[in-house]
């Protein structure tokens, strides 16, 4: 991987997804945004959407399900990523809007290609909802490597849904997403604003660089 | 804002206009003020301080709130001059004040001696513009020094076998070490190597008004709420403010250097953030805008006396760019390391920084360190196996399985000088004040590649000889994207081959000095900004001498 890229990489990579017109004068609403999202997350039950329909929501709701399924512990669904993506899209991911629009429906003729009879993802079976993103990110085999924001026209709906999910998922939960935690609580984060050592396994009872330093220097030197 | 900063009318002739508030600006701003010259700071960015920062990886990732943003600012990209640039993000830069510095790792070694007299050590390479610095390790001393113990870094002197020499300890012990530290550690010395204590321009002990590091592990990328981090904002700008002779302007973007018919600067013309033009006067003007936007401030000033841009009668104004070399290997380990905690990078070794040229069959030089750089959802996007599907049951498995189990080695290390790797103005892309764009041509020279592929596999050892449980790196690849911007207006003594003298004063304009990135003439072996800070206070020495000698009235 290129040097500056893997230093850098949250910074500047990019297929699809996150981007968003950025200026001083969106400061406002953005934080008004955060706000409300923030309430919506803590009461879930009534938080309404702004941007998708009620169907829509269900049908996101069901794919982001399958981006971070839940099984023994929490996934998308229980972190409430569908209501950050929906708060998203009204502040600062409106850019984001259209790929959506024209993407959902292109999703859901996919639906009805594969599976004829139906045109709604989240009435599918777990399984044959997983072919259905499979035939879309293998359309985006690219996106490996390139995150967050993408060159013009390289977005498309999975890779932005994926990646919104992922952030829906794991930002801090006072920025809007990560209902309860939840995700935190899957990848071993804890909640702490600040930390202590010993941080991990490797450097509990490390005894200080000047005895580690004499003791393997010692040790090598018996070899 | 502190209380004491007066407000100039841009009518009033100040001592100095300093463009950027960043590493190299705001020190500047702190010696000149502090000398007793009255200096006016314009940055193009928004006055954010640490209330402002947050640890939303939203606004960091997708909203570039420290960092200039691709819309705002675009730019274009091409490998060589005989190519049509096109549009792409060439580079993050830091936009707010305390530039770069606001949001960087904190790596800071200094250079070692080599680094200024490498063209004499090694001889001429072809297809490089290697040349000597036109000042020594020794001139630039007592100024590293300074840095440490004015700004703030922790480290361990002596730690290192490799150091150069030093005149006084490190003012603060090193940070706690990590994880990833202690298996770098443990391993190198296995493989015979001499890891250090890495030095941090993060406070390891607190300091009249900046906490000690809270090690709350949302570093690269963001400011920092406690002011550990010793940024040019927290231990620069604010020291300048309480001068009460030093105006911090954020949201002034500066595009022109005004001449008078004399061909001296007389100031700046600057957009205010309604977009205004002012010119703020000065007696001289001091550029410190980064290696990117310094030599694109002389390029855009062209005028009639200086057709092809201020200060560039040498026509290397932009060129010479050097962005390190370098590379990642990711290792993941059978027990938490929970590297997620704290600061970035807690171990270093040198033991490659000088390499035998014959031996190796390149010339350059480098090292490693042990660090974590991901927050939660960059870890998502970009942390993970290669080969691990990008969604799904086993995505989240492998999120939930190796988030505190991963570690990277990261290489760092030259990058030759090559005379067409440059920043230049894209004649055809605008940014949204209707400025020609930034355009990069970049080529990494091909010994730079060679190392960087040699530094990878040392970086396999260290994580086999640590017992990683899985480790994955990708080959050196042409980098068409950088955050170190160096090289652009470099130092020398002959107005031909170079931009600036030893005074940092350009050999065309007596009163225009450029400070920052650009000003460097070899790349280091990565991290350049305690090196940029050290020039910046000998800047200011040099500076300082001059306005008393009265050399820079008209």
């Amino acid at each position: 991987m290129n040097a500056s890229v893997s230093r850098r990489r949250f910074l500047a990579q990019g297929a699809g997804g996150l981007s968003a017109v950025w200026v001083t004068a969106h400061w406002p609403a953005l934080l008004a945004a955060a706000t409300h999202a923030r309430q919506a997350a803590h009461s879930a039950g009534l938080a309404k959407f702004e941007f998708f329909g009620a169907d829509e929501a269900k049908e996101i709701d069901a794919i982001t399900s399958r981006i971070i399924p839940s099984d023994e512990t929490p996934g998308a669904h229980e972190a409430g990523v569908v209501y950050f993506i929906d708060r998203s899209l009204t502040t600062f991911g409106v850019d984001d809007q259209k790929t959506y629009r024209e993407g959902l429906p292109e999703l859901q003729a996919r639906v009805a290609e594969m599976f004829p009879g139906t045109s709604k993802f989240s009435a599918l079976m777990p399984e044959h909802q997983d072919e259905v993103l499979h035939s879309f990110d293998e359309q985006s085999q690219r996106g490996r490597q390139r995150r967050f924001r993408s060159s013009p026209g390289a977005q498309n709906f999975f890779e932005t849904l994926r990646q919104h999910t992922i952030a829906g998922f794991l930002i801090d939960p006072d920025y809007g997403g990560n209902r309860d935690g939840a995700g935190w609580k899957v990848i071993g984060r804890a909640r702490e604003h600040i930390f202590q050592p010993p941080f991990g396994y490797y450097d509990k009872g490390y005894p200080g660089w000047d005895v580690a330093a004499k003791e393997e220097i010692e040790e090598a030197e018996k070899k | 804002m502190t209380v004491n900063q007066p407000k100039y009318k841009t009518s009033d002739e100040v001592d100095f206009v300093i463009v950027g508030s960043g590493a190299a600006g705001g020190v500047l701003a702190k010696e000149l003020s502090s000398n007793g010259f009255r200096v006016v700071v314009l940055e193009q960015g928004p006055y954010l301080t640490e209330a402002d920062f947050t640890h939303n990886e939203i606004e960091i990732l997708t909203l570039d709130k420290l960092t200039n943003h691709p819309k705002l600012q675009p730019t274009t990209v091409r490998k060589t001059p005989d190519e049509k640039a096109k549009p792409q993000r060439a580079l993050v830069y830091g936009r707010c004040v305390g530039g770069t510095s606001v949001h960087f790792t904190a790596n800071y070694w200094r250079f070692h001696e080599i680094d200024f007299i490498e063209r004499s050590e090694v001889g001429s390479i072809p297809g490089a513009s290697l040349v000597d610095w036109p000042i020594t390790y020794a001139d630039l001393e007592p100024y590293y020094t300074k840095v440490e113990w004015e700004i703030g870094v922790s480290g361990l002197a002596g730690a290192s076998p490799f150091d150069p020499p030093r005149s006084k300890p490190y003012p603060m012990p090193p940070l706690p070490v990590k994880s990833s530290g202690v298996l770098f550690e443990r391993a190198a010395r296995k493989l015979g190597w001499h890891p250090f204590p890495a030095p941090m321009a993060i406070l390891s002990q607190p300091r009249p008004g900046r906490s000690a590091c809270v090690q709350c592990g949302f570093c690269l990328g963001f400011g920092c709420e406690v002011g550990a981090k010793s940024s040019s904002l927290v231990a620069a700008i604010r020291v300048a403010e309480r001068t009460g002779r030093c105006e911090v302007r954020a949201n002034s973007y500066v595009h022109r250097i005004e001449l008078d018919s004399n061909g001296r600067a007389i100031g700046a013309a600057y957009f205010d953030e309604k977009r205004n033009t002012h010119l703020q006067k000065a007696k001289a003007v001091v550029v410190c805008a980064n290696g990117a936007e310094t030599p694109r401030l002389l390029l855009l000033s062209a005028s009639k006396q200086f057709p092809d841009g201020l200060a560039n009668s040498s026509g290397l104004v932009g060129k010479n760019l050097m962005f390190n070399s370098g590379g990642t290997v990711t290792g993941v380990y059978a027990e938490p390391l929970n590297d997620y905690k704290g600061y970035c990078v807690s171990r270093v070794l040198h033991d490659f920084y000088e390499l035998d040229k014959e031996k190796v069959g390149f010339c350059g030089g480098g090292g490693l360190d042990a660090r974590y750089d991901f927050t939660p959802i960059s870890f998502a996007l970009g942390g993970i196996p290669p080969e691990t599907p990008r969604w799904g049951k086993e995505f989240k498995a492998t999120l939930a399985h190796n988030f505190t189990r991963t570690m990277e080695i990261f290489c760092h290390g030259t990058s030759l000088p090559v005379e067409n790797n440059s920043f230049s103005l894209d004649p055809d892309l605008k940014d949204a004040w209707g400025l020609p764009a930034l355009r990069l041509t970049y080529k990494d020279h091909p010994d730079d590649l060679k190392l960087s592929n040699w530094l990878l596999e040392r970086a396999h050892a260290v994580h086999e000889a640590a017992g990683a449980v899985k480790k994955w790196s990708f080959p050196a690849q042409e980098q068409q994207f950088g955050v170190h911007l160096l090289g652009t207006c470099r130092m020398g003594h002959d107005p031909k081959s170079s931009v600036i003298n030893v005074d940092h004063r350009t050999h065309d304009v007596k009163n225009v000095f450029l400070c920052d990135g650009s000003s460097l003439v070899t790349s280091g072996r990565g991290q350049p900004t305690m090196t940029i800070m050290a020039l910046a206070f000998r800047a200011a020495d040099r500076i300082t001498a001059l306005a008393k000698r009265g050399e820079l009235s008209a």
